[in-house]
Parts: C-alpha cells; sequence; structure tokens
C-alpha cells in the first residue's frame, strides 16, 4: 500500500465492505457489525493518514484510471477535503456504534440490507469531497441520495411517504445541478472544476453563465435543505430508522455545503462571485439571516426531540450559507469550522437521542420526565452537546459562532449578527426547556427512579463524541491556524 | 415577432427541452397522484438528457465511430463527427435516472400496501384519522 | 508587572471541579462526601493564600490553557484585583460548606450529592472568573457558572423552583448571549485582543464615543449577574434555593462575579482614562444610582427576610458599580473594597435568616417578632451584619463606604454623595426593625417554645463572618492593600 493512494482505500474500503455485508450478511448476522467496524475503522485511520500526508506535502490530485484530466476524472486531494474525509470517516465510525443495536432493535433481520446501504452512502460522501470533476459530483450526489432515500423508507409508519418526497424533491435538486452543469458544458466544453474555472474568465460573466451557477446553486441549496427549501427534510429524517439519523443528519446537509463552497470558489471563483455581483452577495446573507430565523421559530413548535433537532439542522444550514457569503475569510473560516463541529454536534444529539429511543422509546417531550435520574451519563452527554448548539465556551459550537459572527461584524452584515445571537438564544430556550424537563419530575414523583442506561456500546461513541466536542473546542486555534486557513480558497 | 419565432426556431432544440421540463416539473409539483409525480419527475430528466444529447449534435456529422487508418492518416476530424462526450454522461445520467425510479417505485408499493391507495389526498386523509 | 508562568492559577481553579468527582462517587456515604467538600475548601484557601505573597510583592502568576483565538488564548492570571477576589470567594466558600452541611442535614435535604457537586463547580467557576487573563475566558467562567447554580438554584424541583429556574436562565444567559457576548465581539474586532490591560485595551483603537457608549452599555447589562436595574428580577426568584446556596451564590460568588465582570471592563478594557475623555462616566454612575435608591426602597416593602435581603443585595451591588463609576482612584478602591465588606456582611445575614429558618421554620419578617430572645447569638450577628451593611463604624462596611464617600468628593459629583447617604439611610430602615422585632416585641400567641438556637454547623460559621466583618474595621489592611494595587496607587 503506498501512501499516494491512501485515499482510495479510505474510500475502497466500505464500498467493497457493503458487497460483503450483503452477501455474508444473508448467511449470519453476526458478520455485519465486525465487518461494518472494520472497514470504518480502517477508512479513519487511512483517512487521517491522507490529512497529515496532505498537510505534511501539500495538495495533490489523482487521476482516476489513469485517463488525464480534463477528459478524465481527477480526485483533488487538499487540506479541505482531507478535513472532511477525516470527518466523513469518524462520524461514521462513531455513529455506527450505536447504529448497530439500533437496527438490530429496529429492523431486526434486515441489518445485511441497512448497512449496504449505509456503507455505499459513506463511500458515495467520500467520494463526493474528494471529486474535481462537476458531472461525477452528480452522480455521486445521487449515489448518496439514492441510498438515503431507501435508507429512510427503511423506517416505520410514514417513513416511506417522507421519503418519496424527498425523492421528488431530491431529484429536482439533482436535475437543476445537472442543468447547471449542462450549461457549464456547452459554455466551455469541459467537466473538470479546474479546467472549468480557467476557461470561465475568459467569457466574461454572460447570461448563460449566471443561468448556470443559478440552476447549480439552487440544485444544492434544495439537497442541503436552505431555507425556503427544506420542506422534505424535517420529515425525511425525524421519521427515517435511527440508525439512519446518526448519519444522515450530522453529514449529509454538512457535506453538500461543503460542496456548494467547492463549487463556489473552485468553479466559479470568488471575483465573480462577490466582487462582481455584490448584490448577490449580500442578498444571499439575508436569505440566511430568514433562513435562521424562520428554521429556529419552527424550532419552538415541536413537541418531539427529533423534530426539533430536524429544524436545528435547517437553522444552522443557514449558519453556514451566510458564513460562506460574507465573502471574507473569518466568515469562510467560521462556516467551514462550523461544518466540523456541527456535524460533530448534531451527532452527540442524535446519538443521545439514540439512546434515549432505546430506553424510552418515543422521543415526545412529555416521556422525557425524569431522565436525568434514569440516564445520568447519556443526559450529561446530551446538555454537552445541547451547550455547543446554543454556543457556551468551551465547547466547540461557541468558536465557529465566534467566528461567523466576527466575519458578520467584519462585513458590516448586522442583519445576520442579530440572527446568529437569536438563534443562540432560541436554542438556549429549546434545549433549556427539554433539560427542564429531563431534570424535573412528576408532582410528588420523589422516589429513586431506576438507573437504566442504554448498552455501553452506545454510550461509549456518545460520551467520546461529548468529550470531542470540548476538546475540538478547545483546540480551535490550533484548528483554524494548521488546517482551515490552509483550506481556503486562493485570493482570501 | 419574426425575430422571436427566429430565435426559436434556431434553438428549438432547447425550446424543446423548456417546454418538456415544464411539463415534467408541474407534474412533480401539481399533481396527487404519486405515480404521475414519478412519471413528471421521468419527463424532467428526459428533458435534461435530451438537452445535454442535442448540445453534442452538429450539422452533417456522422456517428463518433472513427476508422483507425483514416484517424491515422488525417487526424480526427472533429466538424465531422458527433460529440460523443454528451452521450457517455447521459448514458450515466440514465442509469441514475433508472436507479431512482426503481427505488421510488419500490417505495410507492410499500405505501400502496400500507394505505390502499397513491393518491395523496387519500393518504393525508387516512392518516389526519 | 511580572508575571511568571505557573500551575497554581489552574490547581487553584481545578481542585474543586474535580473535586466534584469523588463528591459525586461518594453518593451514598454522606460523612466521606462531606469530608471531601471539607478537604477540597480547606485546600483552595491554602492554594489561593499560597500565591498571596508573591502578588502583595508586586508579581503574578499566569497559566496558559490553550490558544483558541488569535490573541485570545484560554488563559488564567493571577494579578492583585483577581488575588482580591479569589481570597473573598474561597475564605467565604470554607464558610459556607460547613454552613451547609449543617442546613442541608437539619433539613434533610433530597439529592444532597448533587447539591455538593455544583457547589464545587460553582466555586471554580468563581475562581476562574477571578482569575481569568482576558475578557474570552472571564466569559467562559461566568457561563460555566451561570449553568452549575442552576440545579441550586432549582434544587427544590416543585414549580416553584421551575419558574424560579427559568427566570434565572432566561435573564442570566438571555443577557450574556443578547448583550456581552456582541459587545465582546465587537471590542475584539475594534482592539484585535481581549487581554485585561492596565489603561485599558479600546483607548488605542480610536473608536468614537457613541461606539464606545454602545459597547459600556451592552456590558452593564450583559453582565446581569451584577443586577443593575432593569435586570435584576433573577435575583429576588433566586430565592427560593437552599439558604446557603443563596447567602454564598447570591450574597457572594454569582453576584459579585457579576461586578467584578463589569469592574473589569472598566478598569481594564476601557480604562478610566478613555472613560474620561468621553464623558462615560456618568453613564454608570447614573444606572448606580438608581438602582441603589429604587432597591433599598423596594427592599423596604419586602415582607419575606430573603427577599428584602435579595434586594439589599441589589442596592449594594449598585455601590460597587457607581465606585468604579467615580473613576477615580479612591472612588474605585472603595468600589472593589466594598466586594469584600459586603459579601462579609450579607453572607452574615443570609447565614442568619437560614439559621432562622431551620431553627424556627420561619420565613416572613412579620412572623419572627421576639425570636432573638431565642437565638440570641444569631440576632447579635445579624445585627453585626446589617451595620455593617449600613456602614457604621466599627464595622468593615464603613471603610468602604468612606472610601466611595471620599471618592464622590473627589470626583466632584456631590449627588452621588448624597445618593450614599440616602440609601444608607434606607439600609437603617429596612435593618432595623428585624433586630428590633427579635429583641424586643413579644412573641406570638401561641408560639411554641421549643425554638432553640441552629445546631452548631450553622452556628459557628455565622459568627465567625459576623466577627469577621467587626474584624475588618480594624485590620482592613490586607484587603485595602489588594484593592489599591488593582486600581494602580
Amino acid at each position: 500500500m503506498t501512501t499516494s493512494n491512501l485515499h482510495m482505500y479510505v474510500l475502497a474500503a466500505p464500498l467493497l465492505t457493503a458487497l460483503f455485508v450483503n452477501m455474508l450478511g444473508r448467511v449470519s448476522r453476526s458478520y455485519v457489525a465486525p465487518l461494518v467496524l472494520g472497514a470504518l475503522g480502517f477508512s479513519t485511520l487511512a483517512s487521517l493518514g491522507v490529512l497529515s500526508r496532505v498537510l505534511d506535502q501539500g495538495s495533490y490530485s489523482y487521476t482516476v484510471g489513469n485517463w488525464a484530466p480534463p477528459m478524465g476524472i481527477e480526485l483533488i486531494i487538499d487540506p479541505l477535503s482531507a478535513l472532511m474525509l477525516v470527518l466523513i470517516s469518524s462520524v461514521a465510525l462513531l455513529a455506527s456504534f450505536s447504529a448497530l443495536p439500533m437496527v438490530a432493535k429496529e429492523q431486526a433481520g434486515k441489518e445485511h440490507l441497512f448497512f449496504t446501504l449505509y456503507l455505499i452512502l459513506i463511500a458515495g460522501l467520500m467520494g463526493l469531497v474528494m471529486t474535481g470533476d462537476a458531472f461525477n459530483l452528480y452522480v455521486l450526489l445521487e449515489i448518496t441520495s439514492i441510498t438515503t432515500y431507501g435508507l429512510i423508507a427503511m423506517g416505520k409508519g410514514r417513513a416511506p411517504l417522507a421519503s418519496f418526497n424527498y425523492i421528488i424533491m431530491g431529484s429536482i435538486g439533482a436535475c437543476f445541478y445537472l442543468l447547471g452543469v449542462g450549461y457549464l458544458y456547452i459554455l466551455t466544453g469541459s467537466l473538470n472544476m479546474a479546467d472549468i474555472a480557467q476557461i470561465l474568465p475568459q467569457l466574461g460573466g454572460d447570461a448563460a453563465m449566471a443561468t448556470a451557477l443559478c440552476f447549480i446553486l439552487v440544485g444544492l441549496w434544495i439537497k442541503m435543505a436552505l431555507f425556503p427549501l427544506h420542506g422534505w427534510l424535517p420529515n425525511a429524517y425525524s421519521l427515517a430508522p435511527t440508525g439512519a439519523g446518526l448519519l444522515v443528519a450530522p453529514l449529509m446537509t454538512k457535506v453538500t455545503i461543503y460542496l456548494m463552497v467547492r463549487v463556489m470558489f473552485s468553479i466559479f471563483g470568488a471575483d465573480y462571485l462577490f466582487v462582481q455581483n455584490p448584490l448577490v452577495q449580500s442578498g444571499m446573507v439575508w436569505l440566511a439571516t430568514a433562513a435562521i430565523i424562520c428554521a429556529s421559530c419552527l424550532a419552538l413548535a415541536q413537541r418531539n426531540l427529533k423534530r426539533m433537532l430536524t429544524y436545528i439542522i435547517i437553522a444552522e444550514v443557514g449558519y453556514m450559507v451566510g458564513g460562506v457569503w460574507l465573502a471574507n475569510s473569518t466568515g469562510l473560516s467560521g462556516a467551514i469550522l462550523h461544518i466540523v463541529n456541527d456535524a460533530l454536534m448534531t451527532l452527540c444529539l442524535f446519538l443521545a437521542a439514540a439512546a434515549i429511543a432505546y430506553r424510552v422509546g418515543s422521543l415526545d417531550f412529555d416521556n422525557l420526565q425524569g431522565l436525568y435520574k434514569r440516564m445520568p451519563i447519556t443526559m450529561a452527554a446530551f446538555t454537552v452537546g445541547a451547550f455547543s448548539m446554543i454556543g457556551i465556551p468551551p465547547t466547540a459550537g461557541f468558536f465557529s459562532k465566534w467566528y461567523l459572527i466576527l466575519g458578520g461584524i467584519e462585513a458590516g452584515h448586522w442583519e445576520y449578527v442579530v440572527a446568529l445571537l437569536f438563534s443562540s438564544l432560541i436554542n438556549a430556550i429549546l434545549f433549556f426547556r427539554i433539560i427542564a424537563i429531563a431534570y424535573f419530575r412528576k408532582e410528588g414523583d420523589h422516589a429513586r427512579l431506576q438507573r437504566e442506561e442504554a448498552p455501553l456500546i452506545m454510550q461509549g461513541p456518545l460520551i467520546l463524541t461529548a468529550a470531542t466536542l470540548i476538546v475540538i473546542g478547545l483546540g480551535s486555534g490550533p484548528l483554524v491556524r494548521g488546517i482551515i486557513k490552509l483550506a481556503l480558497p486562493v485570493g482570501f | 415577432m419574426e425575430q422571436f419565432l427566429a430565435i426559436i426556431i434556431a434553438k428549438y432544440n432547447y425550446w424543446l427541452y423548456v417546454v418538456l421540463m415544464m411539463i415534467g416539473f408541474y407534474a412533480m409539483i401539481g399533481k396527487r397522484n404519486l405515480v404521475k409525480k414519478l412519471i413528471g419527475m421521468n419527463i424532467f430528466q428526459t428533458a435534461i438528457i435530451l438537452m445535454f444529447v442535442s448540445a453534442g449534435a452538429k450539422y452533417g456529422a456522422k456517428i463518433p465511430i472513427l476508422n483507425k487508418h483514416e484517424v491515422l492518416e488525417h487526424g480526427v476530424r472533429a466538424a465531422q463527427v458527433v460529440n460523443p462526450l454528451p452521450h457517455v454522461l447521459m448514458l450515466t445520467a440514465i442509469v441514475v435516472s433508472v436507479s431512482v425510479t426503481g427505488v421510488a417505485l419500490a417505495i410507492l408499493q410499500r405505501i400502496y400496501r400500507e394505505y390502499g391507495t397513491l393518491e395523496e389526498d387519500e393518504i393525508l386523509e387516512k392518516l389526519g384519522r | 508587572m511580572s508575571y511568571q508562568s505557573s500551575i497554581w492559577p489552574l490547581a487553584a481553579v481545578l481542585i474543586s471541579l474535580l473535586g466534584a468527582l469523588p463528591i459525586l462517587a461518594s453518593d451514598r456515604r454522606p460523612n466521606l462526601r462531606e469530608s471531601w467538600t471539607i478537604l477540597i475548601a480547606f485546600g483552595k484557601v491554602v492554594i489561593v493564600a499560597s500565591m498571596l505573597p508573591t502578588v502583595l510583592n508586586g508579581g503574578g502568576f499566569v497559566f496558559t490553557i490553550a490558544e483558541v483565538i488569535p490573541n485570545v488564548p484560554i488563559q488564567l492570571r493571577v494579578d492583585a484585583m483577581g488575588m482580591f477576589f479569589a481570597l473573598v470567594a474561597s475564605i467565604l466558600w470554607l464558610f459556607t460548606s460547613l454552613y451547609s452541611i449543617g442546613y442541608m442535614r437539619a433539613l434533610d435535604e433530597h439529592d444532597q450529592t448533587r447539591y455538593f457537586a455544583s457547589f464545587a463547580v460553582a466555586i471554580s467557576a468563581t475562581l476562574g472568573v477571578a482569575f481569568s487573563a482576558n475578557l474570552l475566558t472571564l466569559y467562559l467562567f461566568y457561563e460555566m457558572l451561570s449553568l452549575s447554580t442552576y440545579p441550586l438554584v432549582t434544587h427544590h424541583q416543585d414549580a416553584e423552583a421551575r419558574t424560579s429556574g427559568r427566570k434565572y436562565l432566561t435573564y442570566i444567559l438571555g443577557t450574556s448571549i443578547g448583550f456581552a457576548l456582541p459587545a465582546m465581539l465587537i471590542t475584539y474586532q475594534l482592539a484585535g485582543t481581549l487581554d485585561f490591560t492596565q489603561g485599558g485595551i479600546l483607548a488605542a483603537s480610536g473608536a468614537d464615543a457613541s461606539t464606545l457608549a454602545l459597547i459600556l452599555v451592552l456590558f452593564i447589562f450583559g453582565f446581569a449577574k451584577a443586577g443593575i436595574m432593569p435586570f435584576h428580577g433573577w435575583l429576588p426568584a433566586a430565592m427560593v434555593a437552599p439558604t446557603p446556596v443563596s447567602s454564598f451564590l447570591h450574597g457572594v460568588a454569582v453576584v459579585k462575579v457579576g461586578v467584578f465582570s463589569i469592574l473589569r471592563v472598566i478598569f481594564h478594557i476601557f480604562g478610566p482614562d478613555l472613560l474620561l475623555q468621553v464623558h462615560l462616566g456618568t453613564v454608570i454612575t447614573t444606572l448606580a444610582s438608581a438602582t441603589i435608591l429604587i432597591a433599598s426602597l423596594v427592599a423596604l416593602t419586602q415582607d419575606n427576610l430573603k427577599r428584602r435581603l435579595a434586594y439589599s443585595t441589589i442596592g449594594q451591588l449598585s455601590y460597587m458599580v457607581l465606585g468604579a463609576g467615580m473613576l477615580t482612584a479612591v472612588g474605585m478602591t472603595g468600589g472593589l473594597l466594598h466586594i469584600a465588606m459586603h459579601a462579609f456582611g450579607k453572607i452574615t445575614l443570609f447565614f442568619c435568616a437560614g439559621a432562622i429558618y431551620v431553627a424556627a421554620g420561619k420565613k416572613y419578617i412579620s412572623q419572627m417578632d421576639g425570636l432573638g430572645k431565642r437565638m440570641p447569638i444569631t440576632y447579635l450577628a445579624f445585627f453585626f451584619g446589617s451595620l455593617s451593611i449600613i456602614g457604621m463604624p466599627p464595622f468593615g462596611g464603613f471603610i468602604s463606604k468612606w472610601n466611595l464617600a471620599t471618592g464622590a468628593i473627589e470626583s466632584g459629583q456631590l449627588i452621588l454623595l448624597l445618593v450614599l447617604l440616602v440609601s444608607s439611610l434606607l439600609n437603617a430602615l429596612y435593618f432595623f426593625p428585624i433586630v428590633y422585632r427579635g429583641f424586643f416585641m413579644p412573641a406570638a400567641e401561641g408560639e411554641p417554645d421549643g425554638i432553640k438556637e441552629a445546631p452548631l454547623f450553622c452556628l459557628i460559621p455565622l459568627s465567625i463572618t459576623a466577627l469577621c466583618s467587626l474584624g475588618l474595621f480594624f485590620w482592613p489592611g490586607l484587603f485595602l492593600r489588594l484593592a489599591r494595587m488593582a486600581v494602580g496607587l
């Protein structure tokens, strides 16, 4: 194994294992867990190797099957995509520890099918962050989407309906993206991002280019559930099987935001987006502001933990989109840092929700009473995740919010600053409502509640994630300086 | 008016796909029957596939199957063959579209088994009960 | 001033934070658990005291935990001002721990482990605030304190506790996220750093007066723990907590953390010179004066003893802010000094209120007639405490009020002197009736006879703090010296 194509092993491990999980899982369910954990553990280690190599020796590109770019498909491994690889593989690994018992409980007998899709989804996400080819990106986007449709549809009750709605919306998004790529191809005759980026400025920003940008961005916004295109997300994520939610909720929207960053800066360039079209730029910050405020308010209306979390995800999408469109390096660093942090804190909260669901069953607010007594460790981790969402130092969420707000101040976009603070306050209300419910008990019920924690295999990753939130928070200085500053596009 | 017609005729392939796309889009958003939504989605995807394919077309060009000796002698005369790349891309896109349709149909089956209907209104009514 | 790198500041903060773990672990063995609490409290005082000589010699300690944002590490630094506050807090925590044991056991409270563990975390946060080297670190510990005190405020876990807890968090978290955080970010944007520097960091930024005024007001309201009106409502609400919590947290730690933060901002972020230059001192003094007078008047109307003490606290806290707002060295010394003097006085008063509740089960002043004859020590201590708060010699409160008054004269704002005098009169008006009723009114008909003094665990700490109030008049040297060093005299 040479180190130059280590990233291919990162991707290949879950993809190939998906096949084995499907085949061996039919023979015996007991093969599923070691295969999944083994593959993802390997991926995590290898992705760390990729990251250290990139930091050590700089970015490099890799041509699949030796077809030279711009014709062949090019994979770009730079600090940003390496960071995303680490994020995806580690989140997936942590999530699967918890997903295994959940799936065994909720989708008994279908473990091998579930984890086949699960692993392909992970491989698709990894491909997405590496690819340097606009059309390849579409294909991978659809691979991740199709597997997600399948995973969500495995849920109970209304899940298939939610999944179908997601299919319709997701396909519109993907088709818009494809359409945009079509325009770019007609304009430039190329599909390689770097190649397109070289040709585009020579054409001058004409209407066709604007149309292409428009279609691509709208397509991605649908996929990332940017308000007001978020309609599909709450149902799809909250009705999905718990095991699927663990993976999909932390990663899907975040990876799509990464894609937006990639497309914006690797294809169109900061100059075209921000300097030539300042109106679009500030309009986008306003849209993000609206997204944050509206989604936060919608979250207030929810009476179920998981549904509430889905609306918070939508609000967080607004954070990151706004941060990217602030058009300064502070905002962009904040957005990228928030991709990492938000993935981890969403994971933390969904892991806690899974642990609660495992013991309590329902996640409606009314059923959460007395949880601090029943599941103290789970709730402690939940509290850390909640603090991170609210943005209380030294949890990770505070520091990315710091950069985002600072970027807003720098850019003079006070509306965005106010929206972020407003959303922090709403998050505080949301989470302290739950904390209060779980902390207080029913009137007069002073009997000592029985302690019944989730199994250790679910607690382990939960505690680890909660600890990571604090470690990343304290280490955000080196993280920003060492990786994210390197990941910013040229000109920032 | 004549100018307008001229524009339409000059790029009629694109106009055709715009019309197709709108039909598909309408079906996806406006129809209440889930299968019709799915068909709309297929029309939508087909429109995009047509756009790509037509982008590769050239007047009087042949299919891109080259004679090895001729190429070695004269090189590729790009104007005489249609651009094969869009076709290749669309093969992939068709595969994607087929698989999405497959997944969607499977899900529709589950929905039908559960609710006994594929009309969105009726399903919502049953859920509301 | 030179700072030497040392692990001791971290140790002082961490000892009680890590100490929460053995406390939690010995859930089922109360005696062991309480031994831990006392041991940690003692260790804390020792660690803080061990750093005192260096600070008095003009030195200091610094410890960097992590570099999180360019130019803004999470850093602990021990300077005179921090030392001053840390000393007050850690000494009083020791007494409170003793008192808590007596109080909680006498009332047979539930969930005592959680109580003691949260207390340990809260005192860690308090010392963290005292030793913060920059605004971000201060904010971190400030929030940690807000959150760790929530279980303490809502300890009883009934409907009233729930409502009060919600109010507590709404005020404290709402203002810190809504006001203090943006103020901090704007400051960072302007100055490029958040380090506490003698003379302030904003002077060099060239920000105009209106921006500075905005930041100042955001900070004053943002640190709502200081109880500046109109963001004072949480303090009376928080009185549902068990009395040791009210006495320590809402007499000393939490509220003083708010004041300390405001003082830090005035001294070391703005710098008195800058504030003088743009005439922003009046903003501070106006807000503080209004709070002093209104709170004192409201205190007169309260029948619930703890609520009266709460409103008294709100008024007294603004004395400290007022002193800082005078922007003269003497006034600032007085403000800082009042942190210590008020702490010893007010904790005595709260301890007494708790002792009365433990011994007689009474919460309302109107029911406390004749109680002084049965609980003479408690009532004497109460009398001492109230005299100190009013500012009578020979009690500690006199020293700080003297400095405040001198500062008011020095700054040429005689109206502030008037505020101080009127407020002292009001203080006397709301404290003396309590003592008078206790000693000279006959007990109500049908009063049970069995009322005796509270248990020794309660009585000893309150006697000591009362005597401390007395002693601080004669020997204010240590605190006075630290306060003078802090304002650069």
